[in-house]
Formats: C-alpha cells, sequence, structure tokens
C-alpha cells in the first residue's frame, strides 16, 4: 500500500517540478528581490519608496489604473448596451455576430496595434481622411489608447454578458406586468438587481485584462507611453538601464492593484446580496 | 415586439459590426494595395505582398519556429498532465479542490508578471531562455488543458475503468495508453486547438524572455510593422485566417458534442 502511494507520488512529481520552477519559485523571488535595492544586498523599501516618490514611476502606475479604468467603465457600460440589443436580434443573426465576436476577440495584441497604425496612425487612412476636415487625431495619445483598448475589451465583455442576459426568463416580466408593475418599476426592481452582480464582475476582469496588457500597448507606443507594464519590461528586459529588482517590485504592485479590485468586487457583491436578501 | 421598434437594436450592432470589423477590413485592403500612403483610396489592387510574405525566409523559418516551441510544450503539457489530472482524482480526493485552485490560478495572472519572475529567478543562471519559454507556456495554456482533461474524464465516467483494470492486473503505462488516451482524445481535441490559438498570439512572455533570439511568428510580425507595413499587413491578415480557422474548428467540434450528448 505504501509502495503503490509513493508511485502515485512520482506520477504527480514532474508537475509539482514544472509548477514550483516556473510559478512558485519565480513569485516568491519576485516579492524577495523587490524589497532588495539594485546592484546592492541589504533589505530596504528603497525600490517602493522610488516608485512612490519619483513621477516617472508613479505616473506609470496612475496612467495604468485610469487607462484600465476607463476602458473598462466604456467597455461594460457598451457591452451592456449591445448585449441587450444583440439578444433582441433573430436567432440566426445572434449566432452569426457571435462568431465575428469570437473572430475578434482573438484580435489582440501586436496585430492589432498594427490595424490602428494603419486606420489611425500618423498616415492613418482615418487620419488622412480627418485631415480634410482639418481635424488633428493622434493614435498614441490618452485617447488613441483608449480607443486601442476599448476593442479588445468590448468583444470580452459581450461573451460575458450574452450568458446572462439569455438567463433572464420571460416569465418575470409577466409575472411582474401581472402584479401590477409598469416597464419601469419592472427594470428597475427585477432587471436591473439581476444584472448587477454580473456587471460588476466583468468590469473587474476587464480591469485586470486591461492592467495585465502588454503586448498591445508595447506594439502601439514602443514604450513611450509610460504604463506599469510596459515599464515593468524595460526594467526586467531592456537591454540598457535592467534594474530587475525595481521592476520586480513594479511587477508586485501590479499584481496587488489586481488583488485590490478582485476584494473590492468581492465587497460589493456581498453588499448587493445582502440588499436582495 | 413589432418590427418597427427594432431598429434602434439594429443601428446599435450595426455600429459595433463597424467599430470591429473596420481596422480588419482595412488591413486586408492594405495587404492588397500595390501602395497607399497619401492618398484615401488605394492606387492599385496586387497579391505581390503576400508572394513576398511566403518568400521570405525568415518568415518561413518564423512559422517553423513557433510551431515547433507551440507542439512540443503542448506535447509535454499533455504528457504531465493527463496522469496528474487522473492520480490526483483517483488516489488524492481530498487535495482536488487544492488542485484545481492551482491549476486555474494562471488565469488571473498577467503574463507581464510571470515573465519578470522568471528573468528575476534564471537570467543568472545557464539555462537555456528556450526552456523559459517552453515553461511559462505550460503555465499559460495549463488551466484551458486541465479543464479539458477533467471534463473528458468526467464525460465518460473513467475512474471506475481504470480501477477495474488495476484489479485485474494492468500496468500504469497500459492504463495510460489503452485505456485513458483514446477515451478522452476526442475530449481534449477542443481544449487542444483553443491552446493552440492562445500560443500562436503570444508575444509578451515570448518578447521578454528570449526576444530576437528566437523568433517566433509575433516577434517576426513586430519587426517587420516597422519596415514594410504592406508585408506586415499579408502577415495580419494570414495569422487571422489561421486563427479563425481554428475558432470554426473548435465551435464545430463543440456544437457535435452537445448535439451527441441530447
Amino acid at each position: 500500500m505504501r509502495y503503490t502511494r509513493f508511485k502515485n507520488f512520482l506520477v504527480l512529481l514532474p508537475f509539482i517540478i514544472i509548477f514550483a520552477a516556473v510559478l512558485l519559485i519565480p513569485f516568491i523571488m519576485m516579492a524577495i528581490s523587490s524589497f532588495f535595492q539594485d546592484n546592492t544586498s541589504s533589505f530596504s523599501f528603497y525600490n517602493f519608496h522610488l516608485i512612490f516618490t519619483q513621477k516617472f514611476y508613479y505616473i506609470a502606475i496612475t496612467n495604468s489604473i485610469n487607462l484600465s479604468l476607463f476602458s473598462s467603465i466604456i467597455g461594460s457600460f457598451l457591452g451592456l448596451f449591445v448585449t441587450y440589443a444583440i439578444t433582441k436580434l433573430a436567432h440566426q443573426t445572434q449566432n452569426r455576430l457571435l462568431l465575428i465576436l469570437n473572430a475578434t476577440s482573438n484580435f489582440a495584441g501586436v496585430p492589432l496595434a498594427f490595424a490602428f497604425i494603419i486606420l489611425l496612425g500618423n498616415s492613418g487612412f482615418i487620419t488622412l481622411m480627418l485631415k480634410y476636415v482639418h481635424i488633428q487625431f493622434n493614435l498614441y495619445t490618452w485617447m488613441g489608447l483608449i480607443l486601442v483598448y476599448v476593442y479588445f475589451q468590448l468583444p470580452l465583455a459581450i461573451m460575458l454578458f450574452y450568458p446572462v442576459f439569455n438567463g433572464i426568463d420571460q416569465r418575470w416580466k409577466e409575472a411582474a406586468y401581472l402584479l401590477g408593475a409598469s416597464n419601469r418599476r419592472y427594470w428597475l426592481k427585477i432587471v436591473i438587481p439581476y444584472l448587477l452582480p454580473s456587471f460588476f464582475g466583468t468590469l473587474t476582469i476587464l480591469f485586470a485584462n486591461a492592467m495585465g496588457a502588454y503586448a498591445t500597448a508595447y506594439a502601439l507606443t514602443g514604450g513611450s507611453f509610460n504604463l506599469m507594464s510596459t515599464r515593468i519590461g524595460a526594467l526586467t528586459s531592456g537591454d540598457i538601464n535592467v534594474m530587475p529588482n525595481l521592476g520586480s517590485a513594479m511587477a508586485l504592485i501590479l499584481a496587488l492593484t489586481m488583488i485590490i479590485a478582485l476584494f473590492i468586487n468581492q465587497i460589493i457583491l456581498k453588499k448587493l446580496r445582502r440588499d436582495i436578501g | 415586439m413589432s418590427e418597427g421598434r427594432k431598429w434602434p437594436f439594429y443601428l446599435i450592432v450595426i455600429l459595433l459590426a463597424l467599430y470591429l470589423i473596420i481596422p480588419l477590413f482595412v488591413t486586408l485592403i492594405y495587404s492588397l494595395a500595390t501602395s497607399w500612403s497619401t492618398t484615401i483610396l488605394p492606387s492599385g489592387l496586387t497579391l505581390k505582398w503576400y508572394a513576398s510574405m511566403f518568400e521570405d525566409p525568415t518568415f518561413i523559418n518564423a512559422l517553423i519556429r513557433t510551431l515547433l516551441l507551440i507542439l512540443v510544450s503542448m506535447a509535454v503539457v499533455l504528457i504531465v498532465m493527463i496522469p496528474t489530472v487522473v492520480i490526483v482524482s483517483m488516489h488524492f480526493p481530498r487535495l482536488e479542490k487544492l488542485f484545481q485552485s492551482i491549476v486555474l490560478l494562471p488565469y488571473a495572472m498577467p503574463g507581464i508578471i510571470l515573465a519578470s519572475g522568471l528573468l528575476q529567478t534564471y537570467s543568472s543562471l545557464e539555462i537555456p531562455k528556450l526552456i523559459l519559454v517552453g515553461g511559462a507556456y505550460f503555465i499559460v495554456v495549463m488551466p484551458y488543458m486541465y479543464q479539458g482533461i477533467r471534463n473528458s474524464l468526467q464525460s465518460v465516467n473513467m475512474i471506475p475503468m481504470i480501477e477495474a483494470a488495476e484489479l485485474l492486473g494492468s500496468n500504469q503505462l497500459k492504463i495510460f495508453f489503452s485505456i485513458i488516451i483514446p477515451n478522452i482524445k476526442k475530449g481534449i481535441l477542443v481544449s487542444s486547438l483553443l491552446s493552440f490559438s492562445i500560443l500562436f498570439g503570444e508575444f509578451t512572455l515570448t518578447n521578454l524572455v528570449v526576444g530576437g533570439n528566437y523568433e517566433t511568428i509575433q516577434i517576426y510580425l513586430f519587426r517587420v510593422m516597422q519596415v514594410s507595413g504592406h508585408i506586415s499587413s499579408a502577415v495580419v491578415i494570414a495569422y487571422l485566417f489561421v486563427l479563425s480557422l481554428l475558432s470554426l474548428l473548435i465551435i464545430l467540434f463543440t456544437n457535435g458534442k452537445k448535439k451527441k450528448q441530447v
């Protein structure tokens, strides 16, 4: 018996080794080394102090949070309206739209950045058209990034909302009307409370998705727009000015912001459940 | 609801479709245009960018490198994960919950954090960077593969079958190849295709860990993007064609399975 237990454990060994070597140990090493200043060997909060006091670094954090927050709020609200509109169409049309959404949800990162550059870059197709009517558009700014980020957030939001909208039972409406509720009251008291938890859940997923996005931002701006993900990339893997420990501290802060977002979502969900119950 | 009141919904959906399709459509036109830089419309249409893409040995090499890296990583994932999932659900049922949350962890882990952890830990050691990327690929697709394996194990009620085989004296290798593999082959096909398409689009980890030293298709695209817009758009269209084909296959197989269950 003891022998077979050992044999079973042996089968698990490759998984345990890979998991420890690629995920667990690197994460622990990252967390530890973020408390050591680069090129020294003494424990300190220097990296965190630097990040929160030097504008160059904390701007990356606020830029990332702003971009992620805005793109996820826009993505969630648009997703909500669009998904509602989609569920009102014929089934055949819905299925075709879902196919398009599936295809475009794969469209992210470098190829997406490229498509937007030829569309809206300095000599992009739409940029040229806008020039004829004397409107200047610069893709490599805040507005441009929001536009690109919403592009990859929106299909994800719709895919997450679609099953939720499909879960709305037609009989709820009938029951509400039979009990004398107006259309407005039905929406306020039944549909919106039903949708809210999924709305906040989707918002959190989109926020995390945007915070971690590296490829799109890097391919679009080459790191010239100061974001956490591109800053971490430059600090840990650049050719010049590599400061891996500072990069690790930044990555730890990135992980923390995502955990905090998840935590806030939990609190909101709990409060919502209490209000309904 | 009357037909007349449906037009706002159609309008919203058409606007969405335009937003999603225009970047793709412009890329397609750009890949077919002879030149298109200072004018609103391209001056002529051609297939020469596709021809030069396929004639470019660096493109072919990048494609081969990408396929090689993905296929080897996925083979390792399958070889390691299938026995692990089986053993955990058969012999360590109390650890299953913990195992599940560990395996699903990478869903929430951005590539940038994984990459900086890997570089922090191993960049000073003499470990080939390619092995690190392979390991990272393993972690990226692990949650998808796990769900595929577990669902197919449950849907054919595999565990009693394995227990019966063990009782009758089969050895583990034989059980693995003649009972487990044939039964879950179809079930893991979908998650393998999904994993393949995820890794095919992987840029963050590959670029940060190996960069230009092992040029995959994404890194090739990033490099060519700065040189020729037309060839890059041909690459993007070819890339999207492959991805659409993969998702079509995934949808086809998933729907086929659902129909059989009913």
